[in-house]
Parts: structure tokens; sequence; C-alpha cells
């Protein structure tokens, strides 16, 4: 009986911990969403801010943060693809594999603004890209790096052995076996990590401060040379630097929410994408 | 000829079919073994090139390899590049200081000072703050969608954790200056709410999905001969979790732990905006705190460059890099031990 | 052994896979168009064999080869031979049907392609006379473009039959095709391979003895790493001359 009691009194503790988490996130998004959907407009989206940020819209920072994860994507998810391949199909139990793999669980675990201060040193000032898109893009392609590599690697190993085994045994190659064989079927749960990958770079905001964010540009950027804003630093600013911090209040909650459509929009693209495979793959 | 018509492909059975039935009938007869004079051709063609086919499969495989040593090749670069932008600091400031004194005043007129120590301070106050909170629930909610929810309890609570872990921390900063912020300031009748109980608070929302998905996979990865033995003795199954499956699973848990813990201590925007930002030595959990983190964010921007300040800020880079670093390694290292028993 | 040439044979063949000494000395000779079939009990090391003779035993992380292996009287050990076309030479059939999951179709032209043939007319000529000389092609010839796993058992393994001979082998390779196949599968994939042997030269593990007897010309009979007798399929199953292998026959073990 007493058993029943303790038992009963510990699941209960364990119930409550699981509540406390589900409150804090549904507190978080309701207030967001409540404070931020009244600053959502179709001028709030589609205008650039006006009056020192007072008044006005964020398209600039949407676009922004929208150019720096392309070139996010572009450095990372090719790169992450390729190790990942080296990883499951080339690589043996050695040292070097070992070190490898330790190295990127200690990638993953650098702070972002470490990946900040590398940025600044090797692509703004050695490789004299300036602050730029490109520099922001390629620290956070560096930052993402790790994540791309992993997602790649777990979406390589869901393809079962047989199949190369297979290719091999009727004459092809290595490679050919790989890339007719086994990439295919692969590549859509490498999108689906790379996507997850991105919507984290995407919020982002310290690799980027130092490396090409700005808060206010009077023009669109040009080119990938040129500094932008971004929602993440816009948010930053807006919510603990502006002069007229509560009268811009309204206008952060609409940049989080904006941001977070766009982070968790992503990751629902990912998650839906990831849902419809293991549907075929059933079927 | 039908198959002269066909589109892209020879995709569509039917069309294989009409090829091969237009085949068939010209040749009427039962299969011979499959046509040798035309592949054989192939077959020679091909013998005749294996030296070429081998150097391209080594160039690709040495393709890949570069590839596979670029994380390393990342790793050892960010270590050197913040190494070698915080060397030009212990020029002006002995070691010593700079890890012992607590005073940070790099802008002063009359004498500067290049202090850590309450920075680090800081920084753990928070992290420990953060782990208190974030260890047990984490923990505990780990334990329950391993061992008592119910499967549908568990689709639904997965995604919401992972919603968790993909708010940006600058939204979690924020929520802490507009949310926790005035609430912790009325609860403890303080001028505002930013101090380290905000960053703790917030920390631990940041590395609760860590730690939760980690203890719960590590939960879920004892063999079920483990708990069915334990109630197979009459034991219950609050008894079986506690005694049996979290002493099973522990290794993995800790590791949960400490990588958390990293997540902590790295986080930047959440404590730059929630945690005030004073200079000074933590005097409890109610006062402003900076950490080295927020340090760095604060002051990168308007250094002038290739002065001692600015190699000083590379230099709490590269103090803080190396802490995450030796987190990690002994969060794998826990890991490894715990792979290596299981075997 | 009168048995006509000889298409395979292996010389003090050893084989390591870290420290595991897994075959140890193996001096057999597989004549061309006779079945030889392969017995023992588990984990005599009859696939890691049969795997060596298409160096998919190379795969195995550790893998480690002394003595030597012949086709056609040459070598297929020494660095300079192609893997790649041997392995299109000596065709295998896997345990597990291993069909890919692509249409029926192009699980046959995948061979195809990967050996350079682009033309169509060929290609579906040649994926026809492959499921017809796999005794599959009645059935499938209404549905080659549905996804191969909808095939039953017997049926998948009969692809993978025909997969293999579309790229025209010289020697199929069969480890134990039938242990996860159903009776009747299974007899006509027995019969198959009575047929096959008029143009090709096969090697067959199987666990089954009765299998053996039924199917093989040459029986070989290991155990733990060791090739422990070597003869006649009616040899070895009325008259063997090693006692361990009439222990095995008779089910004394194994």
């Amino acid at each position: 009986m007493k058993k029943r009691v303790i038992q009963f009194i510990g699941f209960l503790i364990l119930r409550g911990c699981l509540y406390f988490v589900m409150a804090v996130l549904f507190l978080f998004l309701y207030d967001i969403i409540h404070k931020g959907g009244g600053a959502i407009s179709l001028e709030f989206l589609t205008q650039a801010p006006r009056r020192g940020m007072t008044q006005g819209g964020i398209f600039p920072a949407i676009i922004g943060t929208f150019l720096v994860t392309m070139v996010t994507a572009i450095c990372a998810i090719p790169l992450g693809m390729f190790a990942a391949i080296y990883l499951n199909e080339y690589a043996r139990q050695s040292r070097i594999t070992r070190v490898i793999r330790l190295s990127i669980r200690n990638l993953s675990g650098v702070p972002s603004i470490v990946y900040g201060l590398f940025g600044v040193i090797l692509f703004v000032n050695i490789l004299k890209f300036g602050t730029s898109i490109l520099s922001a893009g390629l620290t956070l392609g560096l930052l993402t790096l790790p994540w791309t590599i992993t997602a790649s690697e777990e979406a390589l190993k869901t393809v079962p052995n047989s199949y190369r085994e297979g290719s091999l045994a009727l004459g092809a190659t290595k490679w050919q076996a790989i890339r007719t064989n086994v990439l295919p079927y692969a590549i859509p749960g490498m999108l689906t990590g790379a996507i997850l990958g991105l919507a984290r770079a995407a919020g982002e905001t310290a690799p980027i401060m130092f490396t090409g964010a700005a808060f206010y540009l009077p023009f669109l950027p040009k080119s990938l040379t040129d500094q932008f804003m971004a929602l993440p630093y816009h948010l930053y600013i807006l919510a603990t630097q502006h002069h007229e911090i509560s009268l811009v209040r309204p206008l952060a909650y609409g940049t989080a929410l904006v941001l977070i459509v766009f982070v968790l929009g992503m990751n629902m693209i990912a998650t839906i994408i990831r849902y419809r495979l293991r549907k075929k793959k059933r079927g | 000829m039908i198959w002269l018509r066909e589109g892209r492909g020879a995709e569509s059975s039917n069309l294989a079919f009409r090829m091969t039935e237009a085949i068939r009938s010209k040749e009427g007869e039962e299969a011979r073994p499959v046509g040798k004079s035309g592949f054989k051709a192939i077959r020679d063609k091909k013998k005749a090139r294996p030296l070429r086919r081998r150097l391209k499969e080594s160039a690709i495989h040495s393709f890949f390899f570069i590839n596979g040593i670029l994380a390393v090749i990342v790793l050892i670069g960010i270590f050197g590049f913040l190494l070698a932008s915080a060397i030009p600091t212990f020029k002006e400031v002995p070691l010593k200081q700079f890890f012992i004194s607590t005073k940070w005043d790099p802008t002063s007129p009359v004498k500067p000072e290049y202090g850590i120590l309450s920075m680090i301070a800081s920084t753990i106050i928070v992290t420990i703050g953060a782990l208190v909170i974030a260890i047990p629930i984490g923990l505990g909610v780990a334990a329950y969608l391993s061992d008592v929810a119910h499967w549908r309890v568990r689709e639904i609570v997965k995604p919401i954790v992972e919603i968790l872990a993909g708010i940006p921390s600058v939204v979690v900063g924020f929520l802490g200056i507009v949310l926790f912020g005035p609430a912790i300031a009325k609860i403890f009748h303080l001028s505002n709410g930013l101090n380290a109980i905000n960053g703790s608070v917030l920390l631990a929302i940041m590395a609760l999905p860590t730690i939760i998905s980690i203890s719960e996979d590590s939960l879920n990865a004892v063999p079920q001969a483990h708990s069915e033995a334990s109630l197979a003795l009459g034991a219950s199954r609050w008894q079986t979790l506690v005694r049996v499956k979290i002493p099973a699973a522990l290794s993995g848990i800790i590791a949960s732990f400490m990588l958390g813990m990293g997540r902590a201590i790295g986080e930047t925007m959440t404590v730059l905006m929630a945690t005030g930002n004073a200079r000074s030595f933590p005097h409890g959990l109610l006062s402003s705190i900076r950490t080295m983190t927020a340090n760095i964010a604060i002051e990168l921007g308007e250094v002038p460059y290739y002065t001692t300040h600015y190699y000083a800020l590379f230099a709490i880079g590269l103090v803080l890099f190396l802490m995450t670093f030796a987190v990690n390694m002994a969060a794998d290292l826990i890991l490894h031990r715990y792979q290596e028993r299981e075997q | 052994m009168e048995n006509g040439k000889t298409k395979i044979e292996t010389k003090n063949l050893d084989f390591y896979y870290g420290t595991t000494h897994a075959l140890k000395n193996i001096n057999m000779v597989c004549p061309e168009k006779k079945v030889t079939a392969i017995i023992g009990p588990s984990g005599c090391g009859k696939t890691t064999f049969i795997r060596t003779l298409n160096r998919m035993s190379d795969v195995v992380p550790g893998a480690k080869l002394s003595g030597d292996i012949f086709l056609d009287g040459e070598s297929i050990i020494s660095p300079q031979v192609d893997v790649v076309d041997l392995r299109r030479r000596v065709g295998m059939v896997f345990q597990k049907p291993n069909p890919f999951s692509k249409s029926i179709f192009n699980n046959i032209a995948y061979g195809l392609r990967i050996n350079g043939l682009k033309d169509r007319q060929q290609i579906a000529e040649i994926v026809e006379q492959s499921l017809r000389h796999a005794a599959l092609w009645d059935e499938v010839k209404d549905r080659l473009d549905e996804n191969a796993f909808t095939l039953s058992g017997g049926q998948q393994q009969r692809l993978c039959i025909a997969r293999a001979l579309a790229v025209e082998p010289e020697v199929i390779l069969f480890d134990e095709p039938c242990s996860a196949i159903d009776p009747i599968a299974t007899a006509k994939i027995e019969n198959l391979i009575h047929k096959l042997k008029e143009d090709y030269t096969v090697v067959i593990v199987t666990h089954n003895m009765q299998q053996a007897a039924r199917v093989s010309d040459l029986t070989a009979f290991m155990m733990l790493g060791e090739l422990i007798e070597f003869d006649t399929t009616t040899k070895i199953f009325t008259n063997p001359s090693n006692k361990l292998t009439e222990d095995y026959i008779t089910g004394k073990f194994g």
C-alpha cells in the first residue's frame, strides 16, 4: 500500500514538471502572439522603418534575415552533406575518425559569441569581406555546420546496407553505389535536417552582431558585401537600446512575433516533410 | 516502331511491355540467355579503363576526406585565431591579474583594469542557478515521458519540447525583459527585474530541451530486461524507475546535464538582455550581473581595433571557448564510459 | 575429379577480420557449369568463404586475405585486379532478398545502367530476358513499373536473381537464397538453379542438407573455418570419407 502511495506522489511530481514546462511555453507564445499581433499589419511587414524606427515596418529586416540564411544554406548544406558522406560511407574506425567526430561534437558546443569573434577575425578582417551579408552568412554557416553534418549522417544511416552491397555485387564502383543507390534515398532526410539547422541559424544574433548586421539602413542591401538588417538583431536593439524604449515596445513584440513565425514555420515545414517521408517508407 | 515514340525514361511498364512485346513477336521463341553480343562490347570497353576508374574513385575518396576533416580544421582554426588575438593582451596585463582581479574597467582614463573574476563569477552563478532549476524539472519530464506517459502524450509533448528548443535566444531574452522582469521586480520589491535570477530562469528554459531529450533517450535505452526483472520481483513502477532505470541510465543523464551546462555557459543574448550587466562582483541572486558572454557582446562593437582592450575581449572569448570545450569533453567521456559498459 | 574445366579455384585460402581467423587453409575447386554446394553448421565460415569469391569480403572492416583465388586461372586477389569488373562477372544473390526501392523494371535496369548500357531498347530487351530466365516474367510482365517491394518474398528473390543475371555473369553465388522464403517458392528457385547451370557456374551455400542433395553436383562440408571434405554430392551423402561429415549428415550435431 505504501508503495502505491509513494508511486502516486512520485508520478504526480513528474507530471507537475511536465505541466510546468508546457505552461512556460504557452505563456511565452501567448504573450508574444497577443501583444505582437497588435503590431502586425501589412505596413509593418512590407515597409521600411521611419522616424528613427518609431514608425514604419521591418521589411528590410525580413529581407536581410532571408538573405543571410541563404548564404548560410549555401555554405553549410553541401559541406555538411559531403562530410557526412565521408563519415558514413568511406571512413573506417580509426583515430582520425574519432577525432573528427569529437571535433564535430565540440563545435556544436562552442558559444555563438565565440563564432562571432571568429567571424570577425577571419571573414571581416583577414579575408577582408568586411561587415557584410557574406561575412555574417559564412559565420552562421560554420555555426550550422555541426548540425548539418549530424543530420546528414543520420539520413545516410537510414539507408539499409543491403542497398550498398546489392549495388557493389552488380559491379558498381563505390561512388556509383553511393550516388545511384544511397544518396537518392538519403537526400530528403538530409534536407529536412538542414532546414532545422537553418531555422536555428536564422534566430541567432551574436554571430551576426559584429559581422554585418546593422540597426538602421536606409536602403535594401544590393550585394553580398553590403551590411543588412536582421530580425533578431532588430529585436535586440528595439528591446534594449532604443532611445524610446516604451514607445517602440509594440514594434518589438511585432518583430518577435515575425521572427518566431519565421523560425517555427521552417521547423514545421521540416517536420511535415519528415512525417511525409516516414509515411512513404511504411507504405 | 513503338519504341521510337517514347518519352523520357523507360519508366512506364506499359511502354516497357509494349517494347518487349514487339521484340518477342519478332523473335517468336523462348528467350535465350541474355543478348551476349551487344553487351560484350560494353564489357570489353570497360575492361580497357580500370586504371582511370580507379584514379577517379581515389580522387572522390580524397575529396570527401577533406570535407570530413573540415570540422577538425575549423575547431583548430577557432582555437588558433582566438589564441593569436588574445595573447597580445598579456603584454600589458599580467596573467594572474587577469584571472584574479575583480575589477574590469578597461576604459578608465586613469588606470585601466582587466580583471575578469567578476564575470567568471557571474557566469558561474547564473549557470548554477539555471541548473538548479533545469536539472530536476528536466529529469522529471524525461522520466515522465519515458515511463509514465501514454504514447499519445509523448507524441504531443515531444514536438512541444522541440518548439521550446527552437525559440531564438533573443526572443527568450526579450521575454525576460517584458515578462519575467516585472514579475521578479514585483515579487522581490526591486526597481527592475534585470538580475541573476532572471537570467537563471531564462537559461534554465533554454537548457531544458537538451536535458529532457538526452535524458529521455538514455532512459529509453535501458534494456527492457532490467525493468522487467525489477517488476517481476514485486517492485512498483516508481521504484523500478528510481532504483533501476535511472541508475542504469545515469551516465547518459549526467552527460545531458553537462551539455545543458555547456549551453548555459555559452548563452549570450539571453543573459545580455536580462541580467542587468553591472560590472561589479555579484553579491547575491538579486544583483545585476554581467557574464563573460554579455561583456564581449557589449564592448566589441565600440572598442577601437588592436588596443589592449580589444585583445582582452578575445582573451575572454578564449576563456569561454576553453570552458565549454572542457565541459563538452567531460560529457563525451562520461557518455563513452556508458557505451563501453553497455557492451 | 573429372568434372570438366575448373572455373574457380582457391589455394591455401586464409581469411581474417580483425583478430578472428575465419577461414583456414581452404583448397577448393568449383568446376565450370556445375553446381557446387557448401554445407556446414552455423558459423562454420561458409558465408564468409563465398563472399571471398567476388571479394565482397573486402567490405568487412579489418579484412585480411592470404593465399590465392583463381577465376579462369587468373588470380583475383592481386592488387591489379579490377574488383568492380570481377563483381560483374561473379554475381551474388543474398540471403535476405534485397530489391532496391525502385520499380521492378529499374531494379534490373540498374545493373545495366551502371555498367554503361544506355540504349533503351537494349535495356528493355535484356530486362525481359532476365525475368524470363529467372522464371518471373509471366508474373510481373503487367506491372513492371510497380515498386519491387510489392512482390512476395519468393518473387523478390527471383527478382534479385534476374537482376544478377542481367549483367551477364559467368558465375552466380547463392548465399542461403531460400532461408527466408516459403517452401513453394523455394522449390521454384531450386528448379531455377537446376536450369541455370546449363549456362552458368553456380556456387550455393545452404544450411539445408536436403537442398544441397537435391540441387548440387559437388558438395563441400565446412566446419569452424576449415574444409573438412569435398567430393561429388552422391559420395558425400551416401558414403562420406570423414567421420565429421558423416556425423553432420546424419544429424548428430549442427
